[in-house]
């Protein structure tokens, strides 16, 4: 250790002056403490298809939680009797196969589907952030290691894979689903968190806190992730919209969700019939629309934070 | 300066480090080196401004990260204190840190986005907080801020709210806080516009000053490194080629490739115009992945005889030039070392 | 936008005597915004200068003063949007080419105008052999076939000294190195043998040794061919080896113009000044470097009057409210110094001071 000096004092009248001159400077902008996060929301809060996808992802969100506070109705409550029945006064949407009221049924149906969207998200965004990140992180034969497996699952074909899987297990309700497609569909957020890693790891400010004497975890949680969480965010965002169109895909091939459970794949496989949809074309309008409805909002959410986050725009 | 303290603080020796050129996906299998840097030795002085000088590739900028134990060195030592740091891990490590700090070269990279200006300053002390209590830290960074000529209300803004200038100026202030002997400099103004220059220069030579640093100012322009520095070596493609007193390579230059680096400046002077020599190379600087043998200049050196090819010039005072007194017995790596006053544009 | 007429015409008496007859460029009063996040960026605010066939025009600026931007507004290459021609004129030959249909602008490109950039390797395609991007300019311009084009390519490389230019034309960008890149992109500019070059930086990525080498290459060229050249650049070393005649921007205006010798001997303008005297000197060794104080301004938020007041020593009340035109230069005996101005109100002061 050296002589212990004494600690920076104030500086001389030279960069007294100098601050001065550039408080005049900056002082020109008005607001003071911006983060790169306030102004993304700054720009969001100004695009319009952020707002319209915002408020719809919104509504659907609300009512998948609450779903009776639009449908007063149950939605296993059928009367068979009317079935395959156009609109009817209280009944908007007609009647299903089973004459199951069809607005119910969709109304309903949000809960499932975006429940296995925004699980299956979530399990992807960790196994493949995890495993981008460390494989970017550490590099070297970890890197070599993990990109490896990450191409080994990439080749599997998300949907056959799926469908493989599913149709070996004898389990119901959303679980089975939500997890085979954690388990197939991490790769891609993998790619993409790796590669954010080992930009934002080549940045000076990761060099200076290694410098400064960090250990990897504070180099990893303090300068790394937050820097390299945008394009996962913007990523997984659009992967929600997917997976909910995959769970209704998979629902619809008979191996997703099954009957109670009530979701718009379901809905859609059971109004597929040809003879039934001639008959009676809203009972797979409705499901499909709010299907096509919500994978959009998802999808265009994505866009609208990329826009945002996008340092290249900045 | 130099000549009341001559006492090293840090010493280089032999110093070499070769990047592996691999191939191969999950195994893979070197297939060269690039040798950014190729034995060098030198050292550093307290309170002294060593610069660093040489052409993009020469392998200055792998110098510092090797001093910062950035990089591991193939080989070699760096001598802190008489201590290797090269061998130093864990605790030890940490602790030299303290005393070694480095300012980099792209303000718009070395400060992270996410983290406000008081924040980056205080993350010296939370990494060493036997450095500063607490309490006081807040405090402390404004102290910082206001050593380096930045107003302290600055302390709760962001990076992209600075302009490039600022934001080096926060660079120092991180690399002072928590009191170096050493602060390694690469390219601390080339990012920088002329008129923020010399703003940023007059700093680091305040602080030089206040502090009692020790700067290696690594760079590639020539007028500022001569203006900053008390010792200047000249690095060709990861060999320090010339090395002695600001004086001795800028006005007494004995190796051909620090008089054509020299005579290359452009002096800010119409009236010189076609009116000094000027020494052009040609081609360009060989690739380090396979530098020429013997001396690494003679490709382009218009001195360059057989003699060149097969045997490596040493850094040492040149043959013929032992016996002479003055400012041209210096260390220079040349078989055929001449001196050449007056080609100086910086 | 508000503009002193005279003083200009003053300035640019010089190079107008030159050439006999107009000018081969003469940029009026052009003024370009930037629709920015925080609001309309001024880049470029009135600016005017010319050139003539055979001279070397100088601007010179830092970051952010908008001598690329005039640039890039002449060549007819500014991103729209954000960017925008406010206001102003570009005679080429006295056509005005903001005005010209695009078809013609773009035959002009290349033709009779080219640009050098500071980055080469972004600015050839890596995907293309050097020979087939040389070539393309004779194949589009000329209709050349395919043969002749590599022939002309051939020769435009041996021109700009690459060495074994027959054995490298099938060789892609990335093979070579940055000096020979940056003489690649020379050769594509001077293939059509253009009258006007505006070189944007471009040397400013290359090592002195190789600049030295570019530079020099580039100055004969234009000897050789009589050219017109915009040399771009924030370097006052290069600037006083190669410029005729400088022009300085600050904050999107020209302050001072000047021949080069008389510019560097007494500036008219506190800000040329400061930039000439914070160079480091050997006579100033040790010493504290003269540093203009402060930061460039933002050029959302400009100052009122003089942009440069907030950063100069002889500012005073007039210069925050009144902004100084272009004013000609008079010498001891009060005659106009030929193609001189300087945009400070003090300028007699800065000069004889």
């Amino acid at each position: 250790m050296p002589e212990q000096r004494d600690t920076p004092g104030p500086g001389p009248l030279a960069a007294r002056e100098e601050a001065a001159a550039e408080a005049m400077t900056v002082s020109s902008s008005p607001e003071t403490a911006r983060s790169l996060g306030s102004d993304a929301w700054h720009d969001l809060r100004r695009n319009p298809i952020f707002i319209v996808s915002g408020l719809l992802i919104l509504f659907l969100v609300v009512i998948a939680i609450h779903p009776s506070l639009i449908a007063t109705r149950d939605p296993l409550f059928c009367e068979l009797g009317r079935s395959l029945d156009g609109p009817a006064p209280g009944h908007w949407f007609g009647f299903d196969a089973q004459g199951c009221d069809v607005y119910t049924r969709t109304v309903y149906g949000a809960r499932a589907s975006i429940a296995v969207g925004v699980c299956a998200t979530l399990g992807v965004a960790l196994i493949g952030a995890v495993v981008g990140g460390l494989a970017g992180f550490y590099g070297g034969i970890w890197d070599s290691l993990l990109s490896r497996t990450t191409d080994i699952f990439f080749a599997i074909p998300l949907i056959l894979g799926a469908i493989v899987f599913l149709s070996m297990i004898t389990l119901t309700g959303i679980w089975p689903v939500v997890l085979v497609i954690a388990a197939l569909g991490w790769p891609q957020i993998a790619r993409i968190a790796r590669g954010a890693v080992i930009t934002a790891k080549q940045h000076d400010y990761v060099q200076a806190a290694r410098a400064l004497g960090a250990g990897n975890g504070r180099m990893l949680l303090r300068h790394i992730l937050p820097n390299a969480v945008a394009p996962v965010i913007v990523m997984s965002t659009i992967m929600l919209g997917t997976f909910i169109a995959l769970e209704a895909t998979l629902s619809f091939l008979g191996v997703g969700l099954q009957p109670p459970t009530v979701s718009w794949g379901v809905d859609i496989s059971a109004a597929s019939d040809g003879m039934q949809f001639r008959n009676a074309p809203h009972i797979l309008l409705y499901p499909a629309a709010a299907l096509s409805v919500t994978v959009l909002a998802f999808i265009m959410m994505g866009d609208a934070v990329r826009d945002a986050l996008d340092p290249k725009l900045r | 300066m130099a000549e009341t303290a001559r006492e090293p603080i840090l010493e280089v020796r032999h110093l070499v480090k070769h990047f592996p050129l691999t191939r191969g996906v999950l195994f893979k299998r070197q297939v060269g080196a690039v040798k950014a840097v190729d034995d060098i030795s030198f050292e550093l002085f307290r309170g002294e401004t060593l610069g660093i000088v040489g052409e993009s590739g020469c392998g200055k900028s792998t110098v510092a990260k090797l001093l910062m134990n950035l990089e591991q060195p193939t080989s070699g030592e760096i001598l802190y204190k008489g201590e290797d740091i090269t061998k130093l891990s864990g605790r030890a490590l940490k602790a030299v840190r303290r005393n070694i700090q480095m300012v980099f070269q792209d303000p718009y990279t070395s400060l992270n986005p996410r983290m406000t200006v008081g924040d980056i300053i205080g993350e010296p002390f939370e990494i060493h907080p036997e450095a500063a209590p607490k309490g006081d830290r807040r405090a402390k960074v404004r102290e910082l801020l206001d050593v380096v000529g930045l107003n302290p209300e600055y302390i709760n803004r962001y990076p992209h709210q600075f302009s490039g200038g600022q934001r080096q100026r926060i660079g120092i202030a991180r690399g002072l806080a928590l009191n170096p002997e050493i602060i390694i400099c690469d390219e601390p103004v080339s990012a920088l516009d002329v008129s923020v220059q010399a703003q940023v220069i007059n700093l680091m030579e305040r602080l030089q000053d206040e502090f009692g640093l020790s700067y290696m100012m690594i760079a590639h322009d020539l007028s500022v490194v001569r203006h900053i520095s008390d010792r200047v070596g000249v690095m060709y493609l990861g060999k320090i080629v010339e090395i002695g007193t600001d004086r001795e390579i800028y006005e007494h230059p004995t190796h051909p490739y620090t008089q054509a680096l020299l005579s290359a400046v452009p002096v800010p002077d119409p009236e010189l115009r076609g009116r000094r020599e000027r020494i052009i190379l040609h081609g360009d600087v060989p690739s380090p992945t396979n530098p020429p043998s013997g001396c690494h200049f003679r490709t382009r050196c218009w001195k360059a005889r057989e003699r060149c090819a097969v045997e490596e010039p040493p850094l040492a005072v040149p043959e013929g030039f032992e016996e002479v007194e003055g400012p041209a017995r210096h260390p220079s790596a040349c078989h055929f070392a001449e001196e050449k006053t007056r080609v100086s544009g910086a | 936008m508000s503009h002193d007429t005279g003083a200009t015409d003053a300035a640019e008496v010089g190079a107008d005597d030159a050439g006999g007859g107009g000018p081969l460029l003469a940029v009026r009063d052009l003024a370009v915004e930037f629709r920015t996040r925080e609001g309309t960026a001024r880049a470029v605010n009135g600016v005017s200068y010319c050139v003539d066939s055979g001279e070397t025009l100088a601007v010179l600026g830092e970051s952010g003063s908008g001598k690329s931007v005039t640039a890039q507004a002449i060549m007819g290459i500014l991103d729209t949007p954000p960017g925008r021609v406010a206001a102003g004129r570009v005679l080429f030959r006295g056509r005005d080419l903001l005005t010209a249909p695009e078809e013609e602008r773009r035959r002009l490109r290349g033709e009779r105008m080219a640009m050098i950039f500071q980055d080469a390797l972004s600015s050839l395609n890596p995907v293309l052999s050097v020979g087939y991007q040389l070539g393309e300019m004779f194949r589009v311009h000329r209709g050349a076939s395919r043969r002749e084009a590599r022939e002309r390519a051939v020769d435009l490389m041996e021109r700009v000294r690459i060495p074994a230019a027959r054995e490298r034309v099938n060789d892609y960008p990335h093979q070579f190195s940055g000096g020979m890149r940056q003489r690649i992109m020379i050769a594509m500019a001077l293939a059509l043998e253009p009258d006007l070059i505006i070189a944007d930086e471009p040397t400013t990525a290359l090592d002195v040794t190789v600049q030295a080498q570019v530079m020099e290459l580039l100055a004969e060229l234009q000897r050789e061919f009589h050219m017109g050249l915009i040399l771009i650049t924030h370097d006052l070393g290069v600037v006083a080896d190669v410029a005729d005649r400088i022009a300085v921007m600050y904050a999107g205006r020209i302050v001072e113009t000047a021949p080069v010798k008389e510019l560097y001997a007494a500036p008219a303008h506190p800000y040329t000044k400061g930039l000439l005297e914070s160079i480091p000197r050997l006579d100033h060794k040790g010493k504290e470097l003269y540093a203009i104080q402060g930061l460039p301004p933002s050029l959302t938020a400009l100052p009122s009057g003089c942009s440069f007041h907030p950063r100069c020593p002889l500012a005073t009340e007039r210069c925050t409210t009144e902004r100084p035109p272009l004013h000609p230069v008079l010498d001891a005996s009060e005659a106009p110094v030929a193609g001189r101005g300087s945009a400070c109100h003090y300028w007699k002061e800065t000069l004889h001071g």
